[in-house]
This record gives structure tokens, sequence and C-alpha cells, in this order.
């Protein structure tokens, strides 16, 4: 295949950014589409250009490190696909591929299509755990939890946290991510002890982060690689409620 | 000089004899004490998140750019525990034999059986963190059986269970975290180790966003930074995964032992093209209901399921009916590489052989497949275009896990005091193999349960030593090093970027130090890795800047695997035996099984590094088999 490309260029967070044009020749159907940008990195380098920086690591779809713009959605245009599972073959001989960073004002731009997430860290950091120490921890059949609950509860667990949700949503909004650590916790018999103070300190976090509001448009579903439900989000919203009307 | 510290007495006695007599550190003392951590897997996001609830001063770091990415996140199938809860016979004792004898007695007695006694504490903690483990319809833990064993003893999380488990690390990391005990370093690479008077005192850390070099002190250094298998190019690894940090330590003076023990995992997907830079792994837990063959017949044309029962060779079925589809995996991984060698591949590039889930379809229903696997046969049709449900899936094996890693003792000390090795960093544990599941587990029970009173019993004696000065010049040699280094990478200009040497290493080890070896093919290795390492020095091509460059990161670290590769073959070559993932074409039964030759390979290899162009020094440690007798691992 023949694929015309335009990437964002940006050298530091300060710098000015700009797109540029490239043109790859004998791209295979069968390649991924970072294995495309390898040999975009490969012919780039060969011209003496500086190779186009971006974030992956597992290529297998899980650890959410990659994660692009693709012609104006994250992740490219395949439902519940992370960037590292889409495959050329998804794209037709001759086609222009827009490539950009995820774009929110709270994942700054590091260098081309790498940002910077370590917000998400933070909002975990105020709360998404349950406190457990190890070692003293009891026999693990003594919590009993139904099937249906502990799937449930996975479903929500599954996160994995690349941002697609902030990058889709035009109120670059945090609110997925986050309200799938609250109901992965607020399930389980575990988390139950610690749910009030989990929700508010991590809606708090979340807005200092500087992410928008949610306005439902539940774009973030769509795009989310991991089928994350928007459901979360109403349970989120139910679980702050309830903790603003118990608290002491 | 390798004194392995095992506790004497009863193999059932060792561990809690030695937690009861170790050293401890009171906690007023605790806070005074500084620990550098690098890796945030499960081994070291467990010890960060340990030492800091203990009350230690913890430094985290990792190159991703946040620590809940780590390789261990894309572990699928499960980890392992005896817990008994089937009621299929499990023990500890149990557990430690099928683990002894998986890895062929190529490991220590004390050090696997402390494996399978903290196992069930494992789940105990990943339940009390929230980790949503598979439950029976009545609220209890279920479990499943997973390769080279007959009991069910593994837990799984559907097919994310390095991901569940990462997360619950991971959190109790961020935990310590906003507590203010863990500092955290995310986009930091380690680049060196700092020694003084013989004892670990510090790091040097390259910014991988400003590209700025720092100096950290620490009373202890803990590596925690996995496994080398991309070492082969492709894997079934992250593609960050390095050797970097456990070679630098090496460099330093730490032994490296059973360097060429990598695991071919039997089930990957098979490459398919040039460009190609990772194989995907499908879950070894689809050898459960999925069944494995080729055609009887030489390059066969037809599709799968147009090729009748009786022309199926069922292989690992006929060749090891007592284990038949869930043999370990180097026995499936050899027993594959045998039919393709044999001209029975299938696939356009003839590297494959079909998983078969026609069976378990008929007799289970598509459903219960689905609510099995569902995710992973997804996962193949978005990667091959196949439909697993209707076509049987094409496997083939590939470099997966380094068995091998730093030399330590039971304290999981390396030969250098203060420097810790955890996880897949070390080499303990799993002998010459390592079964199914029982990574996620090493890696966890180091950081969460063994770590912490060892490294206690280390530091009891440091509270008064205060923390190394940065302007010591041990520091100072380090970081002109790594920065002579960096500038060396940069100033080659040549033509070639870094994968292509990375690339070219891939195919020497493979070929000549990969599924089998022979002396002649190791020692061609050799020569041809010294060849391509000064090619590399000529003409690497590293883009210019220090800031943000993920060709120069790139470059160092196949700098180092131009090192290591070297290293493997040598210690392939040293042992004149087959055994485990080694196999020696010279040394095999008249049926093509591994012949071991327990009267002289009894031990476990320690390298000793002499300097650039110099042969590695070996080191041997004895294994002394007390309360098992090494039998032939026979799975027929
Ligand atoms: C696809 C796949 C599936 C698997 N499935 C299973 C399974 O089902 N069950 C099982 O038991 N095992 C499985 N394994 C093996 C298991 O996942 C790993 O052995 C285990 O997770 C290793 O954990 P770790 O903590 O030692 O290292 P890792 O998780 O690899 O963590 C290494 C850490 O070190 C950091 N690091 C490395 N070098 C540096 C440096 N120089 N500076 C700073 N940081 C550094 C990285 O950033 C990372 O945080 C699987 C492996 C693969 C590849």
């Amino acid at each position: 295949m023949h694929i015309r490309l335009k990437v964002w260029r940006q050298e530091t967070q300060d710098a000015a950014g700009k797109m540029e044009s490239y043109e790859l020749n004998n791209v295979s159907d069968d390649m991924s589409f970072l294995e495309m940008l390898d040999m975009l990195n490969e012919q780039l380098m060969k011209q003496g250009i500086r190779p186009v920086e971006f974030d992956h690591d597992c290529r297998e779809g899980i650890c959410g490190q990659c994660g692009i713009m693709i012609n104006g959605r994250p992740h490219g245009p395949l439902k519940n696909t992370t960037t590292c599972q889409l495959h050329m073959r998804t794209f037709r001989d001759g086609d222009e591929i827009y490539v950009e960073p995820f774009r929110a004002t709270a994942f700054p731009v590091k260098c081309d299509l790498k940002v910077d997430r370590s917000p998400f860290d933070r909002i975990i950091q105020s709360g998404g755990f349950i406190s457990t120490n190890t070692g003293q921890a009891p026999e693990a059949n003594t919590t009993r939890i139904s099937s249906p609950l502990v799937e449930s509860a996975f479903d929500a667990a599954a996160c994995i946290g690349c941002g697609a949700c902030v990058a889709v949503c035009k109120n670059s909004s945090a609110a997925l991510f986050t309200s799938a650590k609250i109901t992965h916790m607020a399930l389980l018999p575990q988390g139950k002890e610690e749910a009030q103070a989990r929700v508010l300190n991590m809606v708090k976090q979340m807005d200092e982060e500087g992410f928008g509001h949610c306005s439902n448009t539940e774009a973030c579903e769509a795009e989310c690689p991991q089928e994350i439900s928007v459901l979360h989000i109403a349970r989120m919203n139910w679980e702050f409620n309830k903790a603003h009307a118990l608290k002491k | 000089m390798l004194e392995s510290k095992i506790p004497d007495g009863p193999l059932e006695d060792k561990w809690s004899n030695y937690k009861a007599h170790a050293k401890l550190v009171n906690p007023a003392n605790r806070k005074k004490l500084e620990i550098i951590v690098v890796g945030t897997g499960l081994a070291g996001s467990s010890i960060a998140a340990s030492l800091g609830e203990m009350g230690y001063k913890v430094k985290s770091f990792c190159f991703q750019d946040t620590p809940r990415r780590a390789h261990s996140v894309a572990a699928q199938g499960g980890v392992n525990a005896c817990k008994n809860y089937k009621n299929d016979g499990d023990s500890v004792f149990r557990m430690f034999y099928d683990t002894i004898k998986g890895g062929d007695f190529r490991a220590r007695e004390g050090n696997v059986y402390r494996l399978a006694e903290c196992s069930t504490s494992l789940i105990d903690q990943a339940v009390a963190q929230g980790v949503p483990f598979g439950r029976e319809y009545g609220g209890y833990l279920n479990n499943r059986s997973f390769g080279g064993v007959q009991v069910s003893r593994t837990f799984y999380a559907r097919g994310q269970t390095g991901q569940q488990l990462l997360l619950g690390a991971y959190q109790a990391l961020m935990r310590q975290v906003a507590a203010g005990t863990v500092q955290l370093f995310a986009r930091h690479e380690m680049q060196d180790l700092v020694v003084i008077d013989g004892k670990a005192k510090g790091v040097i850390i390259r910014n991988m966003d400003t590209g700025a070099i720092e100096r950290h002190a620490g009373h202890a250094v803990i590596l925690a930074t996995g496994g080398f298998g991309k070492i082969y190019f492709l894997s079934t690894l992250a593609m960050g995964c390095n050797g970097s940090a456990i070679w630098r330590a090496h460099k330093k003076g730490a032994l490296i032992a059973n360097p060429s023990w990598t695991q071919i995992h039997p089930t990957s997907l098979p490459q398919s093209g040039e460009y190609q830079s990772k194989l995907t792994l499908m879950s070894e837990s689809l050898r459960n209901d999925g069944r494995i063959w080729v055609p009887k017949q030489k390059d066969d044309q037809r599709p799968p399921n147009q090729i009748p029962e009786e022309e199926r060779d069922y292989y690992l079925e006929r060749r090891y009916p007592a284990f038949g589809n869930l043999s370990p995996r180097d026995i499936a991984s050899r027993a594959a590489k045998e039919r393709i060698d044999a001209g029975y591949g299938i696939g356009p590039l003839k590297n494959a052989v079909y998983l078969d889930f026609s069976k378990a379809i008929r007799e289970q229903g598509e459903n219960a497949i689905r609510k099995k696997y569902g995710n992973l046969f997804r996962m193949y049709q978005k990667i091959t275009n196949v439909n697993a449900y209707t076509e049987p899936m094409r496997i083939s094996p590939a470099a997966h896990f380094s068995m091998g890693g730093l030399w330590v003792d039971y304290e999981l000390m390396t030969t250098i005091p203060g420097l810790y090795a955890l996880g897949e960093a070390n080499f303990a544990d799993h002998g010459a193999n390592r079964l199914g599941a029982n990574s996620l587990l090493q890696a966890c029970v180091d950081g969460y349960f063994i770590t912490p009173y060892t490294i206690a019993n280390y530091l009891a004696d440091e509270i008064r030593t205060p923390l190394a000065d940065l302007n010591h010049p041990a520091f100072a040699e380090a970081e002109d090093n790594v920065k002579e280094q960096l500038r060396l990478l940069l100033a080659i200009q040549g033509k070639q970027p870094a994968d292509f040497f990375h690339r070219a290493l891939g195919k020497i080890l493979y070929d000549k130090c990969g599924l089998s070896r022979s002396a002649a093919g190791l020692e061609e290795a050799i020569t041809a890795i010294k060849d391509l390492r000064k090619d590399f020095y000529k003409d690497l091509y590293v883009p210019q800047g220090l800031g943000v460059n993920a060709e120069l990161e790139k470059a160092g670290r196949v700098a180092d695997y131009l090192e290591l590769g070297e290293l493997m073959c040598y210690d392939a070559l040293t042992r004149n035996e087959s055994c485990g993932a080694h196999f020696r074409e010279e040394y095999q039964t008249p049926d093509g099984e591994a012949l071991r030759v327990d009267k002289d390979f009894s031990f476990i290899s320690a390298w000793e590094w002499q300097g650039a162009d110099k042969p590695p020094l070996l080191h041997k440690e004895p294994l002394h088999f007390e309360f098992v007798t090494p039998t032939v691992r026979s799975y027929k």
C-alpha cells in the first residue's frame, strides 16, 4: 500500500508544533499502525530527519501506553481497539492519515505524539486503592463474592488508563477513567469501608488536575478500547451524592 | 564465594526459622533508611509499596510513563497457589515438587519450597486489595489447571491476571506515594549502579524527558527490572523490556546466573512478515481446551477444516499421552519446532502449528468457550483477521521468559552486598524451565513477603551508616561513564538504526542459542556477535539530541544486549547436557528427548564479568537435593 501521512511534530512542550507530510510505500496489510510508524521512522532516519516520538510498550493492547489521534479519533477508526492493535488492513491504498497527539489541557504534549498522563496517577493516589497493608490479609475465601458481582467489578477494573476517554471528550473530562476505579472498588465488599472518602477525594483531584466536566455525550464509551461503560459515571455520581449526603 | 545462605533444618521449617531469627529494624529507625527500587512491575511495585508501608523511605523508578504499564500488565493466564480449594490433592509439597521437576532439577530446594509456601498468602493479599479473581457461582474462588501440572492451582482474572495483579500492586504503591513514603520517578531509566566500599549505594538515572543525568543514593538498591527475553528481538515481551539494569550491575561486580535459559513459549502467534516488531502471546490456558496438531502429510495445502480427523497428527497427545496438550512449555515448544523443521509446519511461512477448538466447541458449546477465552479469541481475530471459533488458530514458539538473571542468595541479595534482585531479574526458583503461572507468583512473593524480611536483616546493620554522599568519587565516576557512553553512541553517526543490530542479534541467537543448540553453532554465534558488536560501534545511527530520544534509549539497550548475548552463548556452550529450555543437539535420547547429565551439571552457573573482550569467568554453585531425588522428567 501507499500511505500519505500528516504527522504532528513538536520538539518540546514549549515549542510551537506543526503538521508535516510524509509518504510511505510498501506498507503491508498485516502491519500494525505502530509498525507502520516504525517504518516511517526508519525512512526518516535514512534522510537525516528526527524520527517521530510516540509512546508504546506492550503492543498487545493491554499496557495502555500507546494512544494517538488518528484521523481525529483516539486510537483510530476501529471500535474498542488500541493503536497497537490497529492494523493497516483497515486503511486503503493511497489513504491520507492524520496523526496527532491526544489533546487535553491536563495532558500536555512532551514531544511529537507523546503526552503527559501523570494526572491519572495522581487521581489514583487520591483514593483509588483499598487500604490493605502487606501481611495481614484474611483467608481469601472468607470474602465471598458472587460471580456476577465480581464480573461487574471486573468490567470496571479492566480500564487500561490510556486516556482515550479524555482525548475524545469535548470537555476533556476524566469521568470515565475515574468512575471505573470508583465502581470497581465500590462494588466489592473489600472496598466498601472507604467508599465515601474515596469518591469525594478522587472527584476533587480530578477537578484540580484540570479535566473538564462530564456532559453525557458518551463519546468516551464509544472510543474506549476496553468497552468501559458510561454507567460507571452514573454510579460515580450516585456514590458522590450519597457520600455528600452522609458526610458528617 | 557463592554462599547460598539456605537455612538449615527441615524443608518446611527453613523459611519460618529464617524469619524468626532475621534481624529487625525498629520502626523509628526505618525512616532514616532510604531504599532505591528500580522497576514497577509486580516485583518492584510490591516491594516499594511494602517497604513504604513499613516506614522506610523509598524511591521508585520505571521507564514507562506510569508504573501501571510495567510488563507484568501483559500476563494473561494466571497465578499459581496451592490452596487446594478443589480438594484434588494439592499441597505445598506437591507444588514444590512440580516446580522443581518442571525446572528439570536445576533450582534450589529451599527457594522453591518457599515459593510454594508463600503462594497461599498471595491470593489472600490480592483479594484483600480488590483483585477480581474468577469466582464460582457460590462466591468462592475458582481455579484451573495450567501446563505441566495435574491439579487445578491456577487463579485467574479472566485473561488479564497480570493486569489485575499489577493494578493491585500499583494502587498499593500509589497509596504510599500519597502517604509520602514513596517518591515516584516515572520515565526515568537507570543507567548505572554506584558501588562504594563493595556495597551498593546508589544509582545513576537518566531523565527520559529532559535527558538530565541524576545521582540518587540509597542504603540499599533493589533491581526489579524484569526479563531480557527481548534480546531475541521477536519475543512476547513488551518493546521496552531490556537487560540493561542487570547488565550494568553485572559490570559492577554482580554475577549473572544461567543466562542461556530462556523459555520459548509454545503458544505465540507466528511471525507473518519482515517488518514485525513483536510476537503476541496467546495465553497458555487455551491449551486446556485447544488441541494442537499438524497435517500428517507434508506441505498439505488444504485449509485446516478440510483435513479429516485421521489425517491430522495430534503430536503432543501422541508423544506425551499423560499430559498431552498440557505438556510443559519446553516440551511443547520443542515438539512444535521438531514438526516444523520436519516440513509439517502450516501457514504462509510454514512456521506454525494449529491450535484447534472444534472438539471443545462441539462438546461444551460455543458460549462456554466464549466465556472462558472470549477476549483472547477477539484479540486473535484483530491481529490475524481469522475467526478462531470456526477455524483453528495458528501458533508458533516464541522467546518469552528469562529463567536466568542476577545470581542471588536465599535472601535475594546479589553478590554485591546491599544490591537485591527480584522477580524475573533474578535467576532463582524456576531452574531450567518455568512452569506456567509461577512467574507472577514469584514476582509478587519476592516483593510482598520475602524481601521485606531479608532486607531488614541487612539494613539492621546500616542504621548508623549515613546515606552515601552524592559527591563521592564513585558517583562522579559512574556519572562520567554514563555520559561518555551516551556521547559515544551519538558520535558514531553511521547508517543503521539500533533496531537493525537488534534484529541481527536476535536472529543469531534464535538460530544458534534458541530452541536447540550445538557446540559448533554456539562457537559460530560467539564470533558472529563479536563481529556484529564491532559493526554496531562503527555503523550505528542515533539522531542527535539529549532530550526525548527513543532511539538513544534503544541504542543503549542494544549495546548491552550485544554483550549479554555473547554471555548467553558461553553459558550454553559449557553445559554439555540438555535440560529444560536448554537443548543441546549432542545430548538427546534415541527418541529425541532431552538427556540431562546430573552427575556433571547439577549446579548453577554464575558468571563474572572480566572486562570487555575477555571471556567471562564461570563460578559454580552446586545444587544439593536432600528432599527429592532428581528423576528423568518424563511426561509420557
Ligand atoms: C505476554 C506474557 C504473558 C505472560 N503470562 C504469564 C502468566 O499468565 N502467568 C505468569 O505467572 N507469568 C506470565 N508471564 C511472565 C510474567 O508476566 C513476568 O515474568 C513478570 O510479570 C515479571 O515481573 P517483574 O516485576 O519481574 O518485571 P516487569 O513487570 O517486566 O517489570 C520491570 C520493570 O522494570 C522497569 N525497568 C526495567 N529496566 C529499567 C531501567 N533500566 N530503569 C528503570 N526502570 C527499568 C520497567 O519500567 C518495569 O517497571 C507472561 C509474560 C508475558 C511476556
